[in-house]
């Protein structure tokens, strides 16, 4: 059964509500929102001068229009301990959405704890520590008692490799420049912690390293530039999905403008249907490559533009190294960096062997060429923007792929331009606020790895949920769970034990190989459900929080509500776990080591971002100037503040100066990377011995928004669990029919997924949702990474059969194709 | 005598308007009609198999809204895949489960009517499942 809200009516903003700037906290796009807030007793009327939007409401709204919203924009939340109407709507002044909210921005208000809807009831509310069994809730002081006296003992001075920590490193959410500031002063200031990794990836690392190494940032344009550009050139990408309004509302105006489209993907998605409908199919190129062909792919279009000579020869000359070899292949860097020459040479690729090894024809692979690079028939550039996200970060051979790509928009001049730019899409927005992680090395050590060899003895974990989303995940659940569970046995045995003697029994279970595990999340995790201490946080909206977009864009969202129960700002969490630690140290006499964990007096996370991102970016930006700024703020970096104004940076790089590597000449490098098939351990047998490929990825209806949507009525509804799309043709074999529950498995472990029929999908390909909190795709992800720790996802091979007929949760769902068709 | 406020109910008050006769209604195709009032258009249609909200003899006639709740764009029949098309932002609903958002923008599914047909088969609407688009009220 379709779900459906039978609501009629809703509230009426009144004129005078509460406004406050919202930057949907989602997705890396970022869209302006505005929350409207007024009492629970109040209501505006249809009358133009009785209503925020000013217009009269007792009449039909035409399309686009700025007054009205959906019942899932609405909610009646807590603010400052009273009940009040929330509104939460798309902002049409912000320039990055003009009002378009995605199926998941638009839910934001849904998606907020109420007690009157009862939505969001999942949230955590209060401290708790596992006692007599179970978790029992307790104070902030109890709770960071445990925490700093049990971390305590595992930690010193100059050793602090057996505290392991799991820290998102992102903005939006619960992210954002206060809260990376928050952890990363702790752990990276008071401490200097080597053991720790990112919400989504084992290691704690960059997942671009070679385009930064080349000199060049990963976000170096505006989002304005599809709009200006000859060419969007997508790599892994599925945008209208997972950038939705950056596709909507910059992507289609470029192309409605004329810009040609190449979509390199293994997988015909929603994106290449839409590019279709709008460029139409002369105008649109879909490089349908063989899964993991991408740097064959790259190289060989770099050779060709290269050969033609369609490369930018004066900004070769005045933007990138002369000579050979500027950095040598190493440990840390898996290609040698350099000059054009060079990475030509070492990169070469003839059109028929990249056509052969990436499985589509050299006519393609010049016409791509062609759209790319060849000069207008006055000589001038050819602008192309590219953009590629996790179909090659999570790919194969991630830093010599993302490398080649590079190549191709410096050897045309296609970044720091208009027009051009060649970038990731990302998942979550940047807050990256911290001291320097040079201590953690690079290659940076593989957590997850570590974790099931029996390393570390306190696990903190901010906001990551390896059950769900790590590789290997079969194999680090079930030593994740051993491990923990010594600690709860141990601690179950000393119930109504002193703290002294609880910390003694924790310990000893400890030294005997388990695991003690400190949780700080919005909700009870999977992950949560092995943890000893479980501390809740506010995300935002609960909180005042700023982040930037994929275009740098940095706003502040201003808190409009409160958060649940006793939950805290994470920088307020970090700084109460610091405190904890310092009183703790003072107590046992080890007071140097105590003295580091001073400076965290913050009252509020204005206090955090002030100490963080306000001291270490020239003291420029503060929230009473971000709040002026609205929901278009300012893009970084910030130069100035000028008549009233921040003043900030609309794309990088325009004056070909190349300054991300830190290379005193700022000049960007060419990355010499030559094809050498599947590289990370495992996957080239993997393909050979089992026959789907199980690419995987998200979904529009439930990307970066998965773990609130779990319990969401309207979300649950339609993908009750995760599909894995399948040919027709191979469900036949397998006698599956639309719904049917099948098991994915190969050598490494094992999941689940709804069929869901895909004619498009190629025949052995499949696709499988990621991150699904029932059927973890991560589970048949074997631990092979790339180099630098780059997990490979995106190649995995397993083999399937059927396990259930569709389940009555299912049997009222559409099985209809995502694609829209023009009527 | 001290006059009475008029009590105000839970719901809207939807009218009861009669949209056509099944005879109307050919299999497949769809039939323009607006309820709850002229400026809320919509579709009859006549799918061929009992699906979700479906009535008349055979349980197949269901109706909808053609105004997408995610930006108010007017809906497309697609006879192909009995599907309502956004062409605005490339949603596509499904008429034969219940207006269940297929893929897209919306954050609801397509609002569907709840109908009744009489002994004379002349179809009523008499309400509506979710908020129309572009009015706070679905009756203005």
């Amino acid at each position: 059964m379709a779900y459906k809200r039978n609501v009629d009516r809703l509230p009426i903003i009144p004129a005078d509500a509460k406004q406050h700037n919202v930057t949907c906290h989602y997705c890396i796009v970022g869209c302006g929102y505005k929350a409207y807030t007024w009492p629970v007793n109040k209501q505006g009327g249809t009358a133009p001068d009785q209503n925020a939007m000013g217009v009269d409401l007792s009449k039909q709204q035409p399309a686009d229009s700025d007054a009205w919203y959906s019942p899932s924009m609405y909610n009646v939340v807590k603010q400052d301990g009273r009940d009040v109407n929330l509104v939460i709507k798309p902002d049409k002044d912000c320039v990055v959405n003009s009002g378009l909210g995605s199926v998941r921005g638009a839910r934001i208000a849904e998606n907020r704890r109420s007690d009157k809807t009862g939505t969001q009831q999942q949230r955590l509310e209060e401290p708790m520590i596992w006692r007599y069994g179970t978790w029992q809730p307790t104070s902030w002081a109890d709770a960071l008692d445990l925490v700093a006296r049990v971390t305590a003992r595992v930690i010193d001075k100059d050793n602090e490799n057996d505290l392991f920590v799991s820290m998102f490193d992102h903005g939006g959410s619960a992210g954002g420049y206060e809260n990376t500031w928050g952890t990363g002063k702790l752990y990276f200031g008071s401490m200097k912690v080597k053991h720790c990794r990112i919400h989504n990836r084992p290691a704690y690392n960059s997942e671009v390293h070679s385009t930064r190494d080349m000199g060049v940032d990963e976000l170096n344009y505006n989002y304005e530039d599809y709009e200006l550009t000859d060419t969007i050139f997508l790599i892994g990408a599925n945008p209208l999905e997972t950038q939705t309004n950056l596709f909507l509302n910059h992507m289609i105006p470029g192309i409605r403008n004329g810009a040609k489209v190449i979509v390199v993907d293994p997988r015909h998605t929603v994106t290449i249907n839409a590019a279709n409908i709008e460029a139409g199919k002369d105008n649109v190129l879909h490089l349908q490559i063989n899964s993991g062909s991408d740097l064959a792919l790259f190289n060989t279009l770099f050779t060709y533009i290269a050969d033609q000579g369609w490369v930018d020869k004066e900004f070769i000359a005045n933007s990138t190294f002369q000579g050979d070899v500027a950095q040598a292949l190493d440990e840390g860097h898996p290609a040698a960096l350099g000059g054009f020459d060079m990475a030509r040479a070492e990169c070469k690729m003839s059109l028929t062997d990249g056509a052969k090894i990436c499985g589509v024809s050299e006519e393609d692979i010049k016409k791509a060429a062609e759209w790319i690079a060849k000069p207008k028939d006055d000589g001038s550039r050819r602008k192309c923007v590219t953009a590629y996200e996790k179909g090659i970060i999570w790919g194969n051979d991630n830093y010599r792929t993302i490398g080649a790509l590079v190549n191709i928009g410096l050897a045309t001049g296609n970044i720091g331009r208009e027009g051009g730019g060649v970038c990731r899409l990302g998942g979550h927005q940047e807050g990256y606020m911290r001291p320097s992680d040079a201590h953690v090395g690079r290659p940076a050590p593989y957590i997850d790895q570590l974790l099931i060899a029996g390393q570390g003895k306190v696990h903190h974990i901010w906001a990551n949920d390896h059950y769900k989303t790590t590789l290997n995940a079969s194999a680090f659940k079930r030593e994740y769970n051993r491990r923990t569970n010594m600690v709860k046995e141990a601690m179950d045995a000393r119930a109504g034990a002193t703290r002294e003697e609880l910390v003694e029994a924790i310990v000893a279970a400890i030294e005997a190989g388990g695991l003690f595990s400190v949780n700080v999340d919005i909700i009870h995790s999977q992950i949560g459900q092995a943890a000893h201490v479980i501390l809740p946080a506010v995300e935002s909206g609960e909180m005042n929080l700023t982040s930037m977009n994929g275009e740098r864009r940095m706003r502040l969202v201003e808190k409009y509500m409160d958060g649940p129960g006793s939950a805290q700002p994470d920088c307020m969490i970090a700084a109460g776990i610091a405190q904890n630690l310092e009183r703790v140290l003072r107590e046992q006499g080890r007071n140097e080591y105590a003295d580091q964990f001073k400076g965290y007096d913050w009252k509020s996370e204005e206090d955090a971002f002030m100490d963080g991102y306000h001291a270490n970016t020239g003291k420029i930006v503060t929230y009473d100037r971000l709040r002026d700024m609205g929901n278009n703020g300012v893009q970084e970096p910030v130069v100035d503040f000028k008549d009233g104004k921040l003043v900030g940076t609309k794309r990088l790089y325009e004056d070909g100066k190349f300054t991300r590597h830190g290379r005193e000449d700022k000049k960007a490098l060419f990355c010499a990377g030559a094809w050498r098939g599947l590289q990370a351990p495992g996957k080239a047998a993997q393909r050979d011995n089992y026959r789907f490929l199980v690419n995987n990825g998200r979904s529009n209806i439930n990307w970066q928004n998965w773990f609130l949507d779990k319990n969401n009525d309207f979300v649950a509804d339609r993908f009750p669990y995760p599909f894995i799309q399948i040919n027709p043709s191979d469900m036949a074999e397998f006698g599956l029919n639309p719904g049917d529950l099948v098991e994915i498995y190969n050598d490494v472990g094992a999941t689940q997924a709804m069929v869901y029929p895909e004619p498009t999908a190629r025949k052995n390909e499949t696709f499988m949702l990621f991150g699904a909190p029932s059927g973890t795709q991560g589970n048949i992800v074997n631990a092979g990474v790339n180099e630098l720790i780059l997990p490979n996802y995106k190649q995995t091979w397993a083999n399937i059969r059927k396990i259930s007929d569709a389940p009555a949760s299912v049997r009222g769902l559409s099985f209809k194709s995502f694609d829209y068709v023009a009527s | 005598q001290e006059a009475k406020a008029a009590t105000n109910g839970a719901l809207v008050d939807y009218p009861t308007a009669r949209l056509a006769n099944v005879k109307d209604l050919k299999p497949n195709e769809p039939l323009p009609i607006a309820y709850p009032d002229a400026d809320a258009p919509g579709v009859l249609l006549k799918l061929g198999k009992a699906v979700e909200g479906g009535v008349g003899p055979e349980g197949d006639i269901v109706g909808f809204t053609t105004v997408c709740p995610h930006k108010g764009f007017p809906l497309a029949y697609n006879a192909e895949s009995k599907t309502m098309n956004c062409p605005g932002h490339y949603s596509v609903f499904d008429c034969e489960a219940g207006g269940q958002q297929t893929w897209g923008q919306a954050t609801q599914n397509l609002p569907q009517y709840m109908l009744r047909v009489d002994d004379k088969g002349d179809i009523y609407a008499e309400g509506v499942d979710e908020l129309l688009y572009g009015r706070l009220s679905n009756v203005l």
